[in-house]
């Protein structure tokens, strides 16, 4: 255990500075936006700090801190970090900045766009570094409220709706979740992910579960599946999504499918994955349809849109999908399916690599249909634009650049990621990976009609008249994004490095080939 | 056996003293009494009437517990002693009262019958023989008819002492009636030797008469319905005072007189008692009858006395139930039962004799404003009602749970005593619907538009205050009153 | 410990105090009625942390009293207890304060208050089954006076349905308790010697005394279908009372039932378990779902009650020690929610706007015009939802775990009722503080309500705290109330310990 509790520092800093807000109720607007911004960046200081005394051949978890909570139920302060947690906690770090950036021009209340952010953030990184269920389904839950108000507060004008709407279905999710984990505490006694796992390796969480009989078992599964079906969104549990997304504010939005979606992946992998692979396997053949569902279904919906936002939301469900559809193949293969280790490892490593590279190039995607729209005065269809390559050139190149990240093409980060999705799912479950083609097509077609009809072509609809280039402000969001798909398009090792102990450990804990 | 004059001239002193009273009262009243004016005439005579009582109080305590007196005639056991404790302090707070409430003509007389009436009931409260019993009995009733009726400028004064008194007097020839056919049976007329006789019966109908007879009498004197008709006229009729008297004391002194006369005379032949024979299910059903008919009653009543009048009913068949449970658990409970409503009653009709000084109060919402109008009256009323409901921590609570807790031990529920008990336990839920309805009157209503403040006389106040300290403190200690069982 | 009963002792002096104090000032009134409740309170937390953890009951009194009866005046406390306590002088302390603002007939309104809050403390502390019920009883009339005279719609109406109600109960009560007393031999009312002489009873016996009692009780403690009371006399009574009715009152009754039917009766129980369970999950669903289409603000937090309540029942009905202890801190837990949420509704907003149509305060942008309220309401609503970091969190899911292990189809059910629960709070949140964000702003001729006062702040604060305290860190209360339920007591009746 480290001297210096790291890792309650990176969870508690955020939360702090929206204390601190919530006890200046005069500050002026510009000052509760740069403080509210220095401490969302106390994230990725504090993980890059980390990331010095992180130790990359190791596996399971460091930086551990476990203390007793409340002993009558065995219940632990215990946070954990490894690779995975590594990689969403520097995605939030980087995010959550960009977020509050790209929110930078509202001026409704900076105070409280700050306070909740903020909340919102430590809430997230909490979800990302608990490891018992108690404090992380506070957190897990916690993040709903402030979601629940920046929608409301700042939202569109159908925001009303879309807000209860987006909380009722996590709630939904919720409840199934809480009931769930009772079963397994009135089972086990035992609230903690690592020492559930442990049971479930060993057959006695299996064991103890099926002692209920009936279909009780599979209820519980069913319950806590729902419970993170709901937050990834896996379809058809994402009817909240994109109303949810469309009527957000632009950081919020950011913030949403970048960070919030990836609590509900991280989900299945941490939680899921590691207690349930039983009956994970025995429904792999439906939940693969299921992700392929969101996958197809979500790249034909963005195709149908002529809202960007609503555009770009439904590709949020695609993308997430590629890393369920990663997961559900893993564990849908069985004994001496001719499976190679390779596939699995390649299947799983793409699935945290798109996590991290969907969170970069959906983010930039968000923040440039924020910049269209504010430069438009409020109108962001599909039809209200030409040209803005023309009149904008930086921003366009920018932008292009996200598109094409999202899009997947090589040598940007979003190509690595699912290729190595598919890779692996085709030496699983090829006819998956058959079916998902569908979905990179219709990917490239809508990301390809976006990008042609709103900066190419004549100058038309709000680019006609004056529409200035990239901002200051703007270029300190879009250009440090753009880099990273740049890097990581190349260089993917730089992330590959945190969590390959991981990969291996995953791997081996599968049956053989 | 030579008969022990002195010994009863001793065990009657309290008596001896309350007829010198009256007649004391009388004869000053003749005398000194014509020069003065009305309100002087009642101070005078409420003053010597309450010294007599005092007296007799003092007496009581002194003779205490003496046993049989006169061969049997008299009986000064702790039932006798409380009874007639508990029927002097009632009379006492009566003609306290009394000289605060409204004037009325004839306040001399008026004492003089309370004190007669009082003799009566402390003879009742002693009686071991049935010709005495009779005797007392009718004494009291006698003056009862005649204090009701002293209101002369109230036409229903009039109609209540007129109803009262045919009312009781076929009641009273019930009893006399069924008192002679017991003599027939059991060839005596003294308790204890007729309980030896009654545990031989011999097979006759005579004796179901007779106990029907006694039942009836006693049905009408404690108000148990079916005989209960006369008691919401009377109450609504009777000068507060009088009905006060009427309430309180004459039913401290019948349940007595009654538990006395059932157990053990009449014990034997409540036979086996879990099974049909003999007149416990009679009682029972008398019982049951007079919660029923007393609660729903009231509960349509907008007049305050004759809402008094059927929750007098329906404490009757609680009494009742008592009286039943008495043949196991003593007559402890009974008495305790009985005496603290009677203090509770002195108390809300002291209450009702007060507020009458500045305006009627027989309707419910002429109690409107209480709170505003004296302070000190609404929360004595509230004390007394709610000791009525049986409300912890004041006396009427523990009356009500001692008389329950001895019925259920008789058989649990195997027996119609605990289902009795059952019975009146839901039905005082009832009964607090009607006893807030009175104090919502009292205490959250706004005075109505001719109220104003009310100005308590000093002996009503401290007979007010007298009662509900006593009230509170039996409910605290009940062992201060039930000391001597 | 032994200065627990004074806290009784001193809340009916202050009752007569405050009265005294009424005639001269209404201000008068409320200090000495404030001072009374927070010295209660002190003493009860000044026990409270000298208090050690043990199984049964720790006596604090002991006098003979009515020896004929076997009745005794014997007071004691174990962790239950003293939970419960705490949660009294908190919820007393803060609904003064709430009521900062009375001014008519003030010293009889707080001579009533303090009159319930002594009889309240009585209750948590008897040992004795006569002195609970009487304590217990001494709890009912107040309540009428106090909804009567100060409440508001329909009050009188309001008044006399949650009394009788509560009287019929208790009228249960005494039918159960005095036929256990008279079959077994009428020697003693003590509870534990109760307990001793009713494991000889047959099973039919325990089985009609067990329902007799518990059934008494639970009218109290709002057990469907006899909760009709509650929601009608909470939203009549004024701020104080119903946060006082609400948070404690109805925790008499459930603490009536785990105190007495369940160690008492353990053969009535297990027979009547599966219907208690059933009614007690019906009732979480129902009263969710009433409060779902509710007009009235008051309404909406009254059938709020009455859902959380059926969680205490259930997890009394679920019969393991885990679900127990869940009950009781669900017990503290919706005691201090209870009060915050009437306190918004009450104290907060009717009082500044004079009306509880959820369609009228729609149009008045409260989040706006009371922020303070605004975000004290939300807490206590994420709170009511049980939401983690709050204090309803902990003791939801302990019960659901303990229903969880008697009956599967229980803790589903239950797990639905959350979910509505929190459907029905997000809907008053949303109609009441934040109308729609996309209205245009209120006409500028609105005038400014009344900003909250320093006494409302301090009130919610209190509750605030203590909801957060026991939220994060539940093991405070559950190291009282745990090894409490594995007394001798309740080892016939509830099952085992945590694994």
């Amino acid at each position: 255990m480290n001297a210096l509790p790291c890792l309650s520092l990176i969870v508690f800093t955020p939360w702090a500075g929206a204390l601190l807000l919530a006890l200046l109720p005069r500050i002026s607007g510009g000052a509760s936006r740069v403080l509210a911004l220095v401490f969302s960046f106390s994230t990725l200081a504090l993980a890059l700090a980390a990331l010095g005394s992180f130790d990359r051949t190791a596996a399971g978890f460091q930086f551990v801190e476990r203390h007793a909570w409340i002993a009558s139920l065995n219940v632990h302060y215990h946070l954990g970090l490894d690779g995975m947690s590594l990689l969403l906690v520097l995605l939030t770090g980087i995010v959550a900045p960009a977020g509050l950036l790209g929110s930078w021009r509202q001026t409704r209340n900076p105070r409280l766009f700050g306070l909740l952010f903020l909340l919102l953030q430590g809430s997230a990184l909490g979800v990302f570094l608990a490891l018992d269920f108690f404090h992380w389904f506070l957190f897990w839950e916690l993040s709903l409220v402030p979601a629940f108000f920046l929608i409301k507060l700042w939202g569109g004008a159908d925001a009303a709706r879309a807000a209860v709407q987006f909380i009722l279905y996590a709630l939904a999710g919720s409840a199934g979740l809480l009931l769930g984990f009772a079963a397994i505490y009135a089972a086990t006694g035992s609230l903690d992910f690592e020492g559930l796992a442990r049971l479930a390796a060993a057959g006695t969480l299996h064991a103890k579960l099926a002692a209920l009989g009936g279909f009780w078992p599979k209820a519980v599964f069913a319950g806590v599946f729902l419970g993170l079906a709901v937050k990834v969104p896996l379809f058809p549990f994402h009817t909240w999504l994109p109303s949810a997304y469309a009527e957000a504010p632009t950081g919020a939005a950011m913030f949403f499918t970048s960070i919030l979606s990836k609590m509900g992946v991280y989900g299945f992998l941490r939680i899921l994955w590691p207690l349930f692979p039983g009956p994970l396997h025995a429904a792999s053949v439906p939940l693969l349809w299921l992700a392929l569902g969101g996958v197809v279904f979500g790249a034909f919906a963005a195709m149908r849109q002529s809202d960007l936002k609503r555009m770009v939301a439904y590709s949020s469900v695609n993308h997430v999908s590629y890393c369920l559809l990663a997961l559900f193949a893993v564990t849908s293969a069985s004994a001496g399916s001719g499976a190679t280790r390779g596939d699995f490892s390649a299947a799983l490593s793409g699935a945290l690599l798109q996590m991290f590279n969907h969170g970069i190039s959906a983010a930039a995607l968000f923040f440039c249909v924020g910049v269209l729209e504010a430069r438009s005065g409020g109108r962001r269809g599909l039809g209200d634009f030409g040209g803005v390559r023309t009149s904008a050139p930086v921003f366009a190149g920018l932008c292009g650049i996200a598109l094409f990240s999202s899009l997947g093409l090589p040598g940007l980060n979003g190509f690595v990621g699912e290729f190595l999705v598919f890779r692996g799912v085709f030496g699983l479950a090829p006819w998956a990976a058959a079916v998902g083609c569908l979905g990179l097509l219709a990917t490239a077609m809508f990301l390809l009609t976006f990008w042609q009809r709103v900066f190419h072509g004549p100058r038309a609809g709000a680019a006609a008249g004056s529409f200035a280039d990239a901002t200051g402000g703007e270029l300190a969001v879009l250009v440090p994004l753009a880099a990273l798909m740049l890097l990581l398009g190349i260089l993917p090792q730089i992330l590959t490095a945190f969590y390959n102990p991981l990969i291996t450990t995953w791997a081996g804990l599968l049956p053989p080939p | 056996m030579i008969p022990d004059y002195a010994g009863l001239g001793r065990a009657l002193r309290p008596e001896a003293a309350l007829v010198a009273g009256a007649l004391l009262v009388l004869g000053f009243d003749l005398a000194a009494g014509k020069r003065g004016s009305i309100e002087t005439r009642l101070r005078a005579a409420t003053a010597i009437g309450m010294a007599a009582l005092l007296a007799a109080l003092g007496l009581n305590l002194h003779i205490g517990l003496a046993g049989p007196v006169f061969g049997g005639v008299l009986t000064l056991d702790a039932l006798a002693f409380g009874s007639r404790l508990g029927v002097l302090v009632l009379s006492l707070l009566t003609l306290a009262i009394a000289a605060g409430a409204a004037r009325r003509r004839h306040p001399a007389e008026w004492v003089a019958v309370v004190l007669f009436a009082t003799a009566g009931f402390t003879l009742m409260a002693a009686a071991q023989q049935l010709l005495l019993a009779f005797l007392a009995l009718e004494l009291a009733s006698l003056s009862l008819y005649v204090l009701a009726g002293f209101d002369t400028d109230r036409a229903e004064s009039a109609e209540a002492a007129l109803k009262y008194f045919l009312f009781g007097g076929m009641s009273a020839a019930f009893l006399l009636f069924g008192f002679s056919l017991i003599y027939g049976l059991t060839g005596s007329i003294d308790l204890p030797q007729i309980a030896e006789r009654m545990a031989s019966p011999s097979p006759s109908p005579l004796l179901a008469i007779a106990l029907v007879m006694v039942f009836v009498g006693f049905g009408f004197k404690a108000a148990a319905a079916p005989f209960h008709l006369w008691a919401p006229d009377v109450y609504e009729g009777a000068p507060a005072p009088s009905a006060a008297l009427i309430a309180s004391a004459s039913k401290l002194a019948g349940i007595a007189l009654f538990t006395r006369l059932l157990w053990p005379a009449l014990g034997a032949t409540s036979e086996n008692l879990a099974a049909s024979p003999g007149w416990l299910p009679v009682a029972a059903a008398v019982s049951a009858a007079s919660i029923l008919v007393g609660n729903l009653g009231a509960l349509a009543q907008g007049n305050l006395r004759r809402l008094l009048a059927y929750s007098a009913i329906a404490h009757a068949g609680a009494l009742l139930l008592g009286v039943i449970a008495a043949g196991r658990s003593g007559p402890g409970p009974v008495f305790f039962y009985a005496a603290t409503y009677g203090l509770a009653t002195v108390g809300a009709f002291g209450v009702i004799a007060v507020v009458e000084r500045s305006g009627p109060c027989q309707k419910i919402t002429d109690l409107a404003g209480l709170h505003r109008r004296s302070p000190f009256l609404a929360g004595c009323l509230a004390l007394f009602i709610l000791s009525l409901a049986g409300i912890p921590p004041l006396a009427g609570f523990y009356g009500k749970f001692a008389v329950f807790a001895a019925a259920l031990q008789i058989a649990g529920f195997a027996g119609p005593a605990g289902w009795l008990a059952l019975f009146a336990i839901l039905m005082s839920a009832v009964a607090l619907y009607y006893y807030l309805v009175v104090l919502k009157q009292a205490l959250v209503a706004a005075p109505g538009p001719n109220a104003n403040p009310i100005r308590v006389p000093l002996s009503a106040a401290f007979a007010l205050a007298a009662a509900a300290a006593m009230i509170f403190t039996f409910g605290v200690f009940p062992p201060l009153l039930l000391g001597f069982f | 410990m032994s200065l627990l009963p004074w806290s009784i002792y001193v809340s009916f002096a202050g009752a007569l105090l405050a009265l005294a104090a009424g005639r001269r000032s209404a201000a008068a009134a409320r200090w000495v009625a404030l001072a009374t409740a927070a010295t209660a309170w002190g003493l009860v937390l000044a026990a409270a942390c000298r208090f050690t953890p043990a199984a049964g009951l720790q006596t604090v009194a002991d006098a003979g009293w009515i020896p004929l009866m076997g009745i005794r005046y014997h007071l004691a406390a174990d962790g239950i207890s003293l939970t419960l306590l705490v949660l009294t002088g908190l919820a007393a302390t803060a609904g003064i304060l709430f009521s900062w603002n009375l001014e008519e007939r003030a010293g009889e309104f707080f001579a009533f208050y303090l009159t319930l809050i002594g009889g309240v403390y009585g209750v948590f502390l008897s040992a004795d089954a006569f002195l609970f019920f009487v304590f217990y009883e001494i709890a009912i009339v107040p309540k009428y006076f106090l909804i009567a005279i100060w409440g508001s719609t329909r009050r009188e109406y309001g008044a006399m349905k949650l009394v009788l109600y509560s009287f019929a109960g208790s009228a249960l009560v005494l039918a159960g308790l005095l036929w256990a007393y008279a079959a077994g031999g009428a020697h003693s009312f003590a509870i534990g010697d109760l307990a001793a002489a009713a494991a000889h009873f047959t099973a039919g016996e325990q089985r009609g005394m067990f329902a007799l009692v518990f059934l008494g009780f639970a009218v109290l403690a709002g057990l469907f279908p006899f909760h009709t009371w509650a929601p009608t006399g909470h939203a009549a009574a004024p701020t104080a009372a119903s946060m006082l009715l609400a948070g404690v009152v109805m925790k008499l009754g459930a603490y009536g039932c785990l105190r007495i039917a369940l160690p008492l009766f353990p053969t009535g129980f297990a027979f009547w378990q599966p219907a208690i369970g059933g009614l007690a999950v019906a009732g979480i669903v129902y009263a969710g779902f009433i409060a779902l289409v509710q007009d009235d603000f008051k309404f909406v937090i009254g059938y709020s009650s009455v859902s959380h309540m059926g969680f205490v029942i259930l997890g009394l009905a679920a019969g393991n020690v885990l679900a127990a202890g869940g009950a009781v801190l669900q017990m503290f837990s919706h005691g201090v929610i209870a009060g915050l949420l009437f306190a918004v509704a009450g104290r907060m907003v009717y009082d500044r706007t004079h009306t509880r149509r959820l369609e009228d305060l729609r149009l008045l942008h409260l989040g706006r015009l009371l922020p303070f309220a605004a975000v004290v309401f939300v807490i206590a609503g994420l709170a009511s939802m049980g939401m983690p970091g709050f204090s309803g969190f902990p003791s939801e899911l302990t019960i659901l775990i303990g229903a969880w292990r008697t009956s599967r189809a229980w803790a589903v059910v239950a797990a639905f009722g959350v979910l509505v629960a929190a459907a029905f709070t997000v809907r008053v949140i949303t109609v009441c503080f934040f109308g729609s964000a996309g209205e245009p702003a209120p006409a500028a001729g609105t005038h400014p309500l009344p900003p909250i006062t320093l006494a409302e702040k301090t009130g919610a604060a209190l509750l605030i705290g203590a909801t957060l305290l026991i939220g994060l860190k539940p093991g405070l209360l559950l190291d009282w109330i745990l090894p409490s339920l594995h007394s001798p007591l309740f080892t016939a009746v509830l099952k085992g310990g945590a694994p």
